[in-house]
């Protein structure tokens, strides 16, 4: 599909971008525009096919939900098309069907609970997202302002994490607060903040982090860090730990130890952090399993699905979630005819990717899980072609988050790994999820428009000129690899960027550069 | 930082990769045993999803299926439930499914790969055929006439076609009505506690579960094995039987109800159902013979299906000569089903053959199109044919002008035996009513109709229950409908 989808989409774009296609890079706006038209056409055909299986006609809300969920992407699109014109053109696309994808199952599964219809919350959550999205593509004109704010970004994770401590448990975790109906998942938030955070303090830092302490034995590579920077790892570690005991969430506090351990990682290139960070992990795992009712439970039912039956209590959820994905086989009971409901509790959040497993089949959440694979594959390429450590961090981090997510969920449901609460990113019935996860798309699109964008000499002429076109050609994009300049595309249109001049002085060090004339640095204080 | 986002990736990629192994293995390899666990509500989703198909007594449903727009979504719902309810069966959510319910459930419930189009492909495509439809040999009338003859009285009434063995009539009484158990509520419920704890067991299928000694009508096959064995040449010739007769190597009198028993002919023995006379003939005829002649009419068969399991009538074989005298009037260990003195009746009736009973005249889908048919079914010869013509001529005797005459019809030819058949410790239970017959109307070449009748009515006085009196008009009145339609 994507290959074929790809193919038709660049003769649109060599047709409709023909201008820009002399710049350099292909922009491939028209290439995104097509797939998101194929997202939105397979959401609305996934919407038919269900209620044609349920009453043989066409759901009423057919055309009402594919023109809300059209307009929404286009205007995702036209923001792209207008303030990130080259930004990779898979994300938006990728993101487009999976929320698209991610409504028709809730639809689909509030056909079971008529009671309680999560479907138009959705599509409210989702155009919120979207707006969000637009919000941080439009306003944000470069990704690396938000290093500025990094202090700010951590103050505010913080706040957002402890704020549910505050409000009443809800089946067992306290990671909801409740405001005007509405429940809200602040921790959603805090990852992004989180990732911020954790890419400006890296970038800042890298070099002292680097530092090797001993090897762990002789002719060994692998090589401890060095005492005193062990100090940031260990206060995530309890942070992370904190998070676990204070609001029972095992699946968040694993994301966040798991998205510094990488993101350390990346940064530094040390597999000590890894060793170090699986040592603390694993510590924990183990004193918190042993200590914790809450998590011991979710380990049994992950080694036993089945124990509650064979004593006498019928299916848990795991073990339902189980019979759910084994009912689809290869091909699927088709979209509207599967059981899944049968999960009960949950069934829309945390367990919608049985629905899609026992309703597409094998076939189907293979799909999913390729879809999810290039999404976070292109968030990677975002961070492998950004010019800047921050930028570069930051992609890397935010596909970790998408990555991490979506394996501690679908290994949950499917029994991979010890099941905890988090939602399948844009799959799964949630708000804050669904806001957050656009707000991801929104940072991998701004850093791969800066990535991919030709880096013209200042006073280049503007390329949209036909006749100035030629001279900038690859040459000059090879010879100035600063970030900044006059783009080919939008000249006349005012930047909401920072000043340049901070950033032009070193091409090589920008962000460095950026951080030692800010008024406190993150890693000094970290 | 190049080659460690590459890192990140490729691990990234690992994680895809478990992913994707891990759902191929719930999906695909342990996707079988995951169906198959019984706490896996789909199976019952999937069967309870459409109409149940029917089951037709004379081309109409006597069955039909409710939506009920729950879970489990077709209910099983019954017209005449209690009618028809020892065919039938039933079909509860809960409590599984019983006797044709049961035999034809594949069928019924569209799960036979007999009904898929083409071979495997409801095993490819995880469907369902629509529910296929069952067609019994039953005759509504004759079903209703035997029905409304027991009127509530403890017993059972079992009709055949001679010619064939196809079941026309099954009744059981009390019944119940099946529909009672369909659903899965509290209502289910509280109805299966019921008819459980009633003492007169309205579940039990007493014309083909429970055997009752036969007392006298077992007779015809006591007189059947003397003709064939010689012990009786002639039927108007007197036998050497004293009355009373000392059972052989005991000194206990075996008597009779009435007079005239002494040295009777063999005629006049049938017509009167002199315990004396067959007691002699039993023994005259030896362990071997009546053994022979019994497992030919069909006793101590434990493999009878109709399509569902007939409970074995017994002759015991390892007998002395005084068991033996009791057996050869139908007490001591002898037991019959309903059913099995039917078929007693219809060998007599068609030439000594015993046709094997069946209850499914074919099996079709939703639309009609035939599955698969009865076909011939497999006959044995219990007794020589002059025999059978034989014993016709004692039967129409007893109707004529014996103990049966109750059971006579206008213009048409009835044969028939009544018995009274003790029971209990001492003999102290209330005698079981019997009556067998069969029914050959005017223009018929050959009897149509064969049917046993039992009555254990415990409300009657002990004096009036013969055969003749309680038994024969219920069979009457089936022959009459069988031969009216």
């Amino acid at each position: 599909m994507t290959k074929a989808g790809v193919g038709a989409g660049t003769g649109t774009t060599v047709a409709a971008d023909a201008p820009a296609a002399t710049v350099g890079l292909p922009r491939r706006r028209g290439v995104e525009l097509s797939l998101i038209v194929l997202a939105v056409l397979l959401s609305v055909y996934g919407y038919c096919a269900v209620g044609l299986a349920r009453n043989g006609s066409l759901p009423p809300g057919a055309a009402g939900y594919g023109a809300g969920l059209g307009v929404l992407a286009l205007l995702a699109h036209l923001a792209v098309r207008l303030r990130a014109p080259w930004a990779d053109p898979l994300l938006l696309p990728i993101a487009v069907l999976l929320n698209g994808m991610g409504l028709v199952l809730i639809y689909r599964l509030d056909l079971e609970t008529p009671g309680e219809r999560a479907a138009p919350t959705q599509l409210v959550w989702s155009t919120v997202g979207v707006a969000l999205f637009i919000v941080v593509v439009t306003a944000l004109g470069d990704h690396r302002v938000l290093q500025r704010y990094s202090y700010v970004c951590v103050v505010a994770a913080l706040a957002l994490l402890t704020l549910p401590i505050l409000f009443p448990a809800v089946n067992g975790a306290r990671i909801w607060i409740r405001i005007a109906g509405f429940s809200i998942q602040p921790g959603e938030f805090a990852k992004v903040l989180l990732a911020v955070f954790f890419a400006a303090y890296l970038a800042a830092n890298r070099t002292a982090l680097s530092y090797a302490g001993r090897r762990i034995w002789r002719f060994s590579r692998m090589q401890l860090p060095t005492g005193r920077v062990l100090g940031p790892i260990v206060t995530i570690w309890l942070l992370s730990v904190g998070v676990l005991i204070l609001e029972r969430d095992l699946g968040t506090s694993l994301l966040f130890f798991g998205l510094f351990v990488v993101m350390l990682y990346v940064a530094t290139g040390r597999t000590g952090w890894i060793a170090v960070g699986l040592l603390l992990a694993s510590l924990g795992a183990v004193a918190v399993g042993r200590l914790e009712p809450h998590v011991h439970s979710r380990i049994e039912d992950w080694l036993h699905p089945f124990a509650s039956i064979e004593a006498g209590q019928g299916a848990n959820q795991l073990a339902q979630s189980l019979f759910s994905f084994a009912a689809g086989g290869a091909f699927g009971t088709g979209l509207g005819v599967g059981h899944s409901i049968l999960i009960g509790f949950a069934a829309k959040s945390d367990f919608i990717l049985a629905t899609a497993g026992e309703e597409l089949g094998l076939a189907g959440l293979s799909a999913l899980f390729l879809l999810y694979g290039l999404l976070v594959e292109r968030g990677y390429r975002a961070g492998l072609s950004a010019r800047d450590p921050f930028g570069r961090l930051l992609a890397a981090g935010l596909a970790s988050i998408v990555a991490f997510q979506v394996f501690v969920i679908a290994g949950g449901v499917t029994g991979l790994i010890p099941l905890t609460g988090m939602a399948m990113p844009f799959l799964a019935q949630g708000g804050s999820s669904v806001v957050t996860n656009w707000a991801i798309v929104a940072l991998l699109i701004r850093v791969s428009d800066s990535a991919r964008r030709p880096c013209g000499a200042p006073s280049a002429a503007p390329p949209t000129d036909p006749a100035a076109a030629p001279l900038a050609g690859p040459v000059a994009r090879r010879a100035a690899r600063r970030p900044h300049g006059p783009t080919a595309v939008q000249p006349t249109e005012p930047r909401t960027e920072p000043p340049t001049a901070p950033l032009g002085v070193q091409p090589g060090e920008p962000v460095d550069a950026l951080v030692d004339k800010g008024p406190k640095s993150p890693g000094r204080t970290g | 930082m190049t080659r460690h986002i590459r890192h990140a990736a490729v691990f990234c990629a690992l994680l895809l990769a478990a992913l994707l192994v891990n759902a191929a293995r719930v999906q695909l390899v342990q996707s079988g045993s995951y169906d198959a666990n019984p706490a896996n509500r789909r199976g019952s989703i999937a069967r309870y999803a459409q109409p149940r198909g029917d089951i037709l007594v004379g081309g109409t449903p006597v069955t039909g299926s409710r939506d009920t727009g729950e879970q489990l979504r077709y209910e099983r719902t019954y017209q005449d439930g209690p009618l028809y309810a020892p065919v039938t069966g039933f079909a509860s959510q809960v409590y599984g499914t019983t006797f044709l319910e049961h035999a034809g459930d594949a069928l019924l419930s569209g799960s036979d790969p007999l009904l898929s189009p083409f071979p495997l492909w409801n095993d490819v495509t995880h469907g369902r055929a629509p529910g296929g439809d069952v067609v019994t040999t039953l005759n509504r009338h004759a079903q209703w006439a035997a029905y409304e003859g027991l009127d509530g009285r403890k017993g059972a009434v079992a009709a055949v076609e001679p010619s064939t063995g196809r079941v026309l009539a099954l009744v059981s009484s009390p019944s119940y009505d099946p529909g009672m158990l369909s659903g899965n509520d509290a209502r289910a419920e509280r109805a299966w506690a019921r008819l459980n704890r009633d003492p007169d067991k309205p579940m039990l299928n007493r014309a083909v579960r429970q055997t009752y000694p036969p007392g006298s009508t077992f007779k015809v096959v006591t007189a059947a094995a003397a003709l064939d064995a010689g012990v009786v040449t002639d039927l108007d010739a007197a036998t050497d039987s004293p009355a009373p007769y000392r059972l052989p190597g005991t000194t206990t009198r075996l008597t009779n109800e009435g007079d005239g028993c002494e040295d009777a002919s063999l005629r006049e023995a049938f017509e009167w159902s002199c315990n004396t006379v067959f007691a002699k003939l039993g023994v005259d005829t030896g362990l071997s013979g009546m053994t022979r002649t019994a497992r030919a009419f069909g006793f101590n068969d434990e493999s009878v299906r109709i399509p569902f399991g007939v409970a074995p009538s017994t002759f015991d074989t390892s007998l002395d000569r005084a068991q033996l005298a009791l057996s050869s009037i139908g007490q001591y260990n002898t037991r019959a089903t309903p059913l099995q003195m039917a078929m007693v009746s219809a060998a007599v009736a068609d030439g000594g053959q015993v046709r094997t009973p069946y209850l499914v005249e074919r099996t079709t889908r939703k639309g009609g199109a035939t599955v698969a048919t009865a076909g011939s079914r497999p006959s044995r010869q219990a007794m020589l044919p002059s025999t059978a013509r034989r014993l016709r001529e004692l039967m129409a005797d007893v109707v004529r002008e014996g103990t049966g005459t109750n059971a006579a019809i206008p213009g048409a030819i009835v044969g028939g035996k009544t018995g009274t058949a003790q029971h209990g410790l001492g003999n102290a239970g209330i005698p079981y009513a019997w009556f067998v017959s069969w029914a050959q109307g005017q223009r018929d070449p050959v009897p149509r109709v064969a049917v046993a009748v039992v009555v254990e009515d415990g409300s009657a006085r002990r004096g009036d229950i013969t055969g003749g009196g309680m038994a024969a008009p219920i069979a009457r009145a089936v022959m009459e409908a069988v031969l009216d339609s």
